[in-house]
């Protein structure tokens, strides 16, 4: 066994600690914060049916920026829908035997790899290009980007450019899961794919990639439009009902 | 320096403008002064410890309201929001993009709240809260009229307006307040209302419309106050009981009531509709201003709420009251229980004016002379408040529907301006959110600019003489406005006010 499986073996441990422990604290955080006032913004449901649609809408069509801005909406679908499609064809390495719509994906996954370099070429362009996005970008915006786009060129290198051994590298993943540390192959491009895949992992919930999670906790969207029919009240506030009635 | 404003030209076509950095650093709202700050509790002026007291206070917002804390963590800065504030439109200062000024409070957040910012904060654009960045604040803060239209568009439903609430409540928690809204504040405690209007003036200005509506109509249409066992209270922003358009609304829900057979009254305590404690962001203001309103209904024993013609204030009855105060229903606390066993269930409470005077148009209990305002073209302007904050009837999109409704069945002409300036994408009349003061004139007559170019278009294709809105800002807004872009001020006007006029009262019930 070599010592870069060794080590990537390892680290993508803690990254997954990192990556799921992160997210669970964000998340229950958000969970824990109250949401005191009804602030549902129109067009707003008014039965938690309506929510759920509206909230599907919203995370897979992307529907408030469809109204928003054409271009950030075709750039934004072709980035996150590439890197769906590339998520699942990425599952044949953690499955055996492979799920049937795993397998199912398979032929589309690579397209998806394109869609997403594409994609996330076209909001860098923009990001670059147009003044007024130049101006509320931060280095952290750019090189997100340019982290993503490192994933995605180098997973596409390794199926255009030099084919590493991806039977070695499932042998890797499958034994990672249950903590037999299998060799990997040894090719630089992988490691640097691999690496790229740390880095996401770890900075996901520390950065605005939190929006991913956060969209769900969004009081404007996840809120039903019922306020005059039932009274919400969170208990910072109704705590107030009691102790000051008159004010 | 109202002489020097000067309206912004048209856009020819209308693309995203070039940035102006720092066009608007200048156009600052006057600073509370000590008396204004300590009449509501806040420090008289700027604490010594402001920096620390700001970030505890910040910590403790993010603890209290998940909006806050979401939004401060989900924005990815794609830009949806960058071109659709009517400030920044108006003005091209860049930091009026919704996501600048998000980002004003978002990059403190960063360095105090977040990893990434207290070890790499050039990063992430994080940034220490310096004198420079709370006075930055102060500036753009009171730069934002909490319209929401930037939260439209955003993918995440990021709501700048929860930004700048938690923003002024901030500011104002280390003594660095606005005059104007906290004035107003201070006005409604010791007074009852927004504009400092006494109860005997009060009784004096209603007794004189009584007079007036006699004169004009020979029929004895009464404007109550303080009657006690009335079925409706009538909660109405102050501005209705003497400023010009506004008035003519209020002679408009007088005629409803009076033609319905309605008994109704008005509150001395409770004479205000506007809320102004949510402009700053104070959960404590909002609820004790609502609660007053509670106190009223509660002493004069009334059967219903209705709210008149106010944006603000119907966002906070629809959407806060039941929360604040148990108008509503719904409750299982003895609290809200003893309000809501008083008020009629059969009633939607609160309920709008305009859904009021539609229940009763559909049920043909009002008939029109709708000649009478055959001199206008009408068109309506959303109010942002009622558009993107609440609802009317008990359908999705009431609260476009029913104002327009209720204008089709008093007039004969109605026309729409584009569908991009309308309806939940209604652009601000550039003077809500607490900015309805002549400190910040530049502002409000760059501020609206979206909405002139498209009633300009309607003015130009069908002849619009007369645009009609249902909120007190607005009306007080466009009228102060409205001669910048070469237009009457008399051109805005309420929706009562359309049915005051072509309303017949017949026999007295």
């Amino acid at each position: 066994m070599t010592t870069a499986s060794m080590v990537f073996a390892l680290l993508f441990y803690l990254a997954a600690l990192v990556f799921a422990g992160g997210l669970l604290v964000r998340i229950a955080g958000y969970a824990r914060t109250p949401a005191p006032l009804r602030i549902p913004t129109t067009p707003a449901p008014t039965t938690i049916r309506g929510v759920v649609f509206r909230m599907a809408r919203e995370v897979m069509l992307f529907e408030s920026l469809f109204k928003a801005n054409l271009w950030i909406w075709a750039l934004g679908i072709l980035f996150h829908f590439g890197l769906a499609l590339v998520v699942l064809r990425h599952l044949r390495y953690f499955t055996e035997p492979v799920w049937f719509w795993v397998a199912a994906v398979q032929p589309f996954g690579i397209y998806g790899g394109m869609a997403m370099v594409l994609g996330l070429a076209g909001l860098w362009a923009r990001r670059l290009l147009v003044e007024r996005i130049r101006y509320i970008s931060t280095p952290s915006d750019h090189l997100m980007l340019v982290l993503l786009l490192g994933i995605g060129l180098s997973g596409l290198a390794m199926q255009y450019v030099a084919h590493p051994d991806v039977i070695a590298v499932k042998r890797f993943f499958l034994g990672w899961l249950h903590f037999s540390i299998q060799p990997l192959p040894d090719s630089l491009l992988l490691y640097l794919h691999l690496s790229l895949v740390l880095v996401l992992m770890i900075v996901f919930p520390f950065s605005k990639l939190l929006h991913a999670p956060g969209v769900f906790f969004s009081p404007t969207r996840n809120q039903v439009d019922d306020s005059r029919e039932v009274r919400h009240v969170s208990a910072w506030a109704a705590r107030m009902d009691v102790e000051r009635p008159h004010g | 320096m109202a002489e020097t404003v000067v309206a912004p030209p048209y856009r020819v076509i209308p693309i995203v403008p070039e940035l102006k950095p720092g066009a608007m650093k200048e156009v600052r709202s006057f600073v509370a002064n000590e008396k204004i700050q300590t009449a509501l509790g806040f420090p008289g002026q700027l604490v010594e410890d402001w920096q620390e007291k700001a970030l505890a206070r910040m910590g403790e917002l993010l603890g209290k309201y998940r909006s806050l804390r979401v939004y401060m963590d989900a924005c990815v800065h794609c830009g949806a929001c960058s071109d659709k504030c009517h400030y920044f439109i108006g003005t091209q200062d860049p930091k009026n993009m919704p996501v600048a000024r998000q980002d004003l409070m978002r990059s403190v957040y960063r360095r105090y709240f977040t990893l990434a910012g207290k070890y790499f904060p050039w990063l992430v654009g994080a940034r220490d809260l310096t004198r420079e960045v709370l006075d930055e604040w102060y500036t753009y803060f009171n730069q934002c009229s909490e319209c929401r239209r930037c939260s439209v568009f955003c993918p995440y439903g990021i709501d700048t307006a929860e930004v700048t609430m938690a923003a002024r409540e901030i500011l104002d928690s280390v003594g660095y307040g606005q005059k104007y809204s906290n004035e107003i504040i201070g006005k409604v405690h010791s007074i009852g209302n927004n504009l400092g209007l006494p109860a005997p003036a009060l009784i004096d200005t209603l007794q004189g419309l009584e007079e007036d509506v006699k004169e004009d109509t020979g029929v004895d249409v009464r404007f109550p106050i303080d009657v006690k066992g009335a079925e409706v209270l009538l909660i109405t922003p102050s501005a209705d009981f003497f400023a010009e358009p506004h008035i003519d609304s209020l002679i408009g829900y007088a005629k409803v009531f009076h033609a319905a057979g309605i008994s109704w009254t008005l509150s001395s305590m409770a004479s205000e509709a506007g809320n102004f404690g949510m402009f700053i962001g104070n959960y404590d203001q909002l609820r004790k201003i609502a609660l007053r309103i509670r106190e009223a209904a509660l002493e004069l024993g009334v059967k219903r709420i209705v709210v008149g013609e106010c944006g603000h204030a119907w966002r906070v009855a629809y959407s806060f009251w039941n929360t604040l105060t148990g108008i509503g229903a719904g409750a299982t606390d003895p609290f809200a229980l003893q309000l809501q066993k008083q008020l009629d269930a059969r009633y939607r409470q609160p309920t709008h004016i305009c859904e009021l005077t539609w229940d009763l148009i559909e049920r043909d209990a009002l008939r029109f002379d709708k000649e009478a305002n055959d001199q206008y073209v009408v068109t309506f302007h959303d109010s942002c408040n009622v558009a993107r904050g609440s609802r009317m009837g008990d359908f999705a999109g009431g609260q476009f529907e029913i104002p327009r409704n209720i204008i089709r069945a008093v007039a004969n002409h109605y026309v729409e301006m584009a569908d991009h300036t309308t309806r939940e994408k209604t652009f601000c009349c550039g003077g809500g959110g607490g900015l309805l003061t002549d400190d910040l004139i530049d502002l409000r007559v760059k501020g609206a600019l979206p909405r002139m170019e498209a009633l300009q278009e309607v003015v130009d294709v069908h002849g619009v003489n007369f645009m009609a809105t249902i909120c007190a800002i607005c009306k007080a807004q466009f009228s102060k406005v409205l001669p910048y872009y070469k237009f009457d001020r008399r051109l805005v006007g309420g929706v009562h006010q359309l049915v005051s006029n072509a309303i017949i009262l017949g026999e007295t019930h």
